[in-house]
C-alpha cells in the first residue's frame, strides 16, 4: 500500500489543468515558428463559440459570439 | 489498520516476488488478447444456460496482437498531431522521445510503456539519416510488439523554429517569472521559460 503519491507537477499545483498546461505549450511553440508556417498555425488556433445566457427557459438576446482566436 | 500491515506486507511481497520472477526484459510471447472472457461466460451458462451469454466491448473490437516470440529487428513508429499523420507505420531503428523523466530511447523490444512527454527534440533514427522535431507536449505510448504510438499537440521540424523570436520570448518570460505574484502567473511565466529555454536548445544542440 504505496503512502507516497507521485510529485505534483507545478501547474497542477497552481490549479492548472493538463489541458490547459498543454495547450499553452502548443500555443508558445506555434509563436516561435519561422514566417509561413507561423500564419498556417495561427489558423489552426482559431476557436469558434457562441455563449448565451438562458432565463426563464429562453436565451437572452446577448449572445456571445466569436469567430476569432479565443485563449 | 496496522493489524493487518504484517498481511498486507506478506502479500505485497509475496506478489512482488511471483511477479518479478515471470518480469520480462523485453516484451516477447505475450499471446494475443482475448475477444472474449472465458470465466465469465462459463459462469453464465452456469446460471442462464438458455440465454445466450452478452457480448463485452472487447468482442467488437480488434484484439490486440501477439507479440512475436522473439524481437523484432525494426521499430514500427506512429506520429500524429490532431490535424496530421506525421509518420505512419514507419519501421525505423530507434525514436528518442522526450519524456519528462528524460530522454529516452526507444528500441525494438523495448519494454511496454507511457510516456508523458514535455517539451524537446523527439529524433527518429532510420539507418544514417536522422529526423528531428520539436514536440510541444503529448504521450508515447510503446507497445509489447514494438510499435510506438507517438500524440503531440504540435509538432514541428527544427528547421522551422525562428531563433530570435525563441530568445526575445526567453527573455520575456523570465522577465514575467520574476515579476509574477500569483500562483497562475508564475505557472504561466514558468511553462513560458521552460517551452523557450527547450527550444533554444533544441536549435543549439
Amino acid at each position: 500500500m504505496a503512502s507516497m503519491a507521485a510529485a505534483v507537477p507545478f501547474w497542477r499545483a497552481a490549479g492548472m489543468t493538463y489541458i490547459t498546461y498543454s495547450n499553452i505549450c502548443a500555443s508558445l511553440v506555434r509563436g516561435c515558428l519561422k514566417e509561413p508556417y507561423r500564419s498556417e498555425a495561427a489558423a489552426r488556433e482559431k476557436v469558434h463559440f457562441a455563449v448565451s445566457k438562458w432565463a426563464n427557459g429562453k436565451p437572452e438576446k446577448s449572445s456571445i459570439r466569436s469567430d476569432s482566436h479565443a485563449e | 489498520m496496522y493489524r493487518h500491515a504484517p498481511r498486507l506486507l506478506t502479500r505485497v511481497i509475496g506478489g512482488g516476488v511471483r511477479r518479478s520472477a515471470t518480469a520480462r526484459a523485453f516484451s516477447t510471447d505475450l499471446p494475443a488478447a482475448p475477444s472474449e472472457d472465458a470465466a465469465f461466460v462459463e459462469a453464465w451458462r452456469k446460471v442462464a444456460p438458455n440465454i445466450d451469454p452478452p457480448k463485452t466491448p472487447l468482442a467488437f473490437m480488434k484484439p490486440r496482437p501477439p507479440t512475436p516470440s522473439s524481437i523484432p529487428s525494426k521499430l514500427t513508429i506512429n506520429f500524429v498531431l490532431p490535424y496530421q499523420s506525421e509518420i505512419s507505420n514507419k519501421e525505423v531503428d530507434m525514436v528518442i522521445v522526450p519524456a519528462t523523466t528524460g530522454q529516452m530511447g526507444v528500441l525494438p523490444g523495448h519494454v511496454a510503456t507511457i510516456a508523458e512527454l514535455k517539451p524537446g527534440l523527439l529524433s527518429v533514427h532510420e539507418g544514417s539519416e536522422v529526423t528531428k522535431y520539436f514536440v510541444s507536449s503529448g504521450f508515447a505510448f510503446v507497445h509489447g510488439n514494438s510499435v510506438t504510438d507517438i500524440v503531440a499537440v504540435e509538432a514541428v521540424p527544427v528547421d522551422r523554429i525562428d531563433l530570435s523570436l525563441v530568445q526575445k520570448g526567453l527573455a520575456d518570460f523570465t522577465q514575467k517569472l520574476n515579476s509574477a505574484t500569483t500562483d497562475l502567473e508564475k505557472a504561466e511565466a514558468q511553462i513560458g521559460v521552460d517551452v523557450h529555454s527547450a527550444l533554444n536548445a533544441a536549435l543549439s544542440g
